[in-house]
């Protein structure tokens, strides 16, 4: 495993990262999170130092497994309670603009 | 009708209501008067429910008439604003829910209803359970009844604060790496944490879903047991809902805690932590032993410092992944400004989340994304697997292990708000719990510089019973319950 040699983050990596995490940001917020990140991923440093080899990942507390249930129809939210909270909706659906020009 | 009556606890409310001394329609009214009188200093609820309270009050005293009350039948609660109820604004402390309305119940709420409870708001809380003082909630700071100029700790401060303040007898809240437990510390109640999956979530706001859980904050060990009696057990509709069957929580309180087995693992006295804090958490010790428990200082947990970074890795990846549900699509606040699909969702969280949602989305991102996930998150998730064997290591020792809940006690408004690493500090005692899914309850031990300081005690998976037990021997030996500040 290879770790960042660079715990630091430059204004055009909160850039790209806040493009993949679909959020608009200003250019003073940039110089703020590029800051502010950098300073939180500093302190992660400290656990490429714990030897983890061999060590199963934990995703979950609980040795739980899939939980399956019968495959039934049940009934579930109406289409107008779930489009009640919609910014826009027309013939029962949710309204965007297009997604594709 | 009595004066005060939103001086009570929960269970001394439930034997005036059982005797007819009082009716829920009175304490609901004492409630929702001391709510108007001191919600302007204290600002506990982003939305208040009074008519719907009076309401569920007359339903309950229908209930003692018929003989049909549960212990919380009529009992005035307030509800985290993360716990979805039905044709009530849901917000989760964000702009970008502030018109939410939920079309259906969560499991809780509606455990809440079944008991005959009484709703009287939505409690603030810091952006998505994202925060330790509510100062990252969109609907304003809440203060602390001990000291206004103080935080109420968070996330889950509205409902401390309500608790604390006389503004709701218990409360639910929720806790992801100690939302219930930190807030409750710094506002002198009692907070319980369970075990993940005992308490469905089903319709909570998700934040971190490996760690998340609801749990109540009440003025004493009693009314928290009851509470989370109330809300637990298996719900088909949250897959991570243990089956487990609840033993009768409150059959633990008033047993002997002779030869109670405490490991205090050494890792937690650290620098950082105030010296008045110490000194309560010592003189907790000692009442421990006089109750003829033995314990243990040897006690270490070598991985105590990593839980910090394995949980500021692991909650945002999984917050990062919840929170893109939050497209200006389907409900919430929408930005439809821009010339598409994309920049109308890139500004619609721009402009709907604030800047510690943002910080932890990006963190959470950068965690999974290409080329970072074996260092950051598949790391954090190898070391979360060490935090936890050590402590099923602790478990074959000891019963319970005890620790200061916070560092410090509660802080001035604005202290902390400008240095987001400084704001997870908050959280570095009950952080190793949450990672390892385990139950831990605050409760207070005593005063430091005229405000609370919390005692934690953490159990193993499923053992609320034995943290209760201790819980409730340590409350009456040191004779603190139900103490509430003089709020002027």
């Amino acid at each position: 495993m290879v770790y960042p040699s660079t715990m630091s983050l430059t204004a055009n990596d909160v850039l790209h990262i806040a493009r993949l995490a679909r959020v608009q940001l200003a250019p003073a917020d940039v110089e703020r999170f590029t800051t502010q990140l950098s300073g939180i991923l500093e302190h992660f440093a400290a656990l490429a130092a714990v030897n983890t080899d061999g060590i199963e990942p934990t995703a979950h507390p609980l040795p739980l497994s899939n939980v399956m249930r019968a495959d039934e129809v049940a009934p579930s939210l109406s289409q107008e309670d779930a489009l009640a909270n919609a910014p826009e909706q027309e013939d029962g659906y949710f309204r965007v603009r297009a997604v594709l020009e | 009708m009595m004066a005060e009556a939103w001086r009570l606890t929960a269970h001394e409310a439930h034997e005036r209501l059982r005797a007819r001394e009082l009716s829920s329609v009175e304490l609901t009214r004492s409630v929702l008067e001391r709510i108007e009188a001191v919600e302007p200093k204290v600002n506990a609820y982003i939305t208040r429910t009074p008519e719907l309270a009076l309401e569920q009050a007359r339903e309950a005293d229908a209930r003692f008439a018929s003989g049909t009350a549960t212990p919380l039948t009529g009992i005035p609660v307030a509800v985290k604003d993360l716990i979805v109820t039905k044709g009530v604004r849901t917000t989760a402390g964000s702009r970008i829910l502030e018109n939410f309305i939920p079309p259906y119940d969560s499991h809780v709420y509606e455990q809440l209803r079944r008991a005959g409870a009484v709703m009287v708001g939505k409690a603030n809380m810091d952006e998505f359970a994202m925060g330790s003082s509510t100062e990252h909630s969109a609907y304003g700071v809440s203060h602390n009844p001990w000291n206004l100029d103080l935080v109420p700790g968070g996330s889950s401060g509205g409902s401390a604060a309500a608790v604390a303040a006389g503004e709701a007898l218990v409360s639910l809240g929720s806790d992801t790496g100690g939302s219930i437990r930190q807030p409750a510390s710094l506002t002198g109640m009692v907070g319980f944490d369970p075990t993940y999956g005992r308490v469905s979530r089903f319709g909570i706001v998700a934040f971190g879903s490996s760690l998340d859980q609801v749990g109540p904050i009440g003025r004493d060990v009693e009314d928290v047991a009851t509470m989370l009696d109330c809300i637990s057990g298996h719900d088909p509709r949250d897959s991570t809902s243990n089956p487990e069957p609840l033993p009768d929580l409150r059959a633990y309180l008033g047993q002997d805690v002779r030869g109670m087995k405490i490991g205090v693992p050494r890792e937690y006295f650290i620098a950082g932590m105030e010296p008045g804090v110490k000194d309560r958490i010592d003189e907790a010790l000692k009442l421990f032993e006089e109750l003829g428990c033995e314990v243990d200082t040897s006690l270490s947990l070598p991985s105590t410092e990593h839980a910090l970074a394995v949980y500021y890795i692991i909650a945002p990846s999984e917050a990062s992944a919840n929170l893109a549900r939050y497209d200006g699509v389907k409900y919430g606040f929408s930005d439809r400004t821009g010339a598409s699909m994309w920049e109308n969702m890139e500004q619609t969280r721009a402009g709907g989340f604030g800047n510690e949602v943002k910080r932890r989305i990006m963190l959470g991102t950068y965690a999974l994304s290409a080329g970072y996930y074996d260092a950051y998150y598949l790391k954090a998730q190898k070391v979360r697997t060490v935090i936890n064997r050590e402590f099923q290591a602790a478990f074959e020792k000891y019963d319970v292990i005890v620790t200061p809940t916070s560092p410090t006690v509660a802080f001035p408004i604005g202290a902390k708000v400008d240095d987001p690493f400084a704001m997870y500090l908050n959280d570095v005692y009950t952080l190793p719990a949450s990672v390892a899914g385990l139950p831990g309850l605050s409760l207070p031990c005593g005063l430091s510089e005229g405000l609370p300081v919390g005692l934690q005690i953490i159990g193993n998976f499923f053992d609320e019973g034995r943290i209760l037990r201790a819980a409730y021997a340590f409350e009456s030996a040191l004779g603190w319950s139900n103490r509430l500040p003089d709020l002027a």
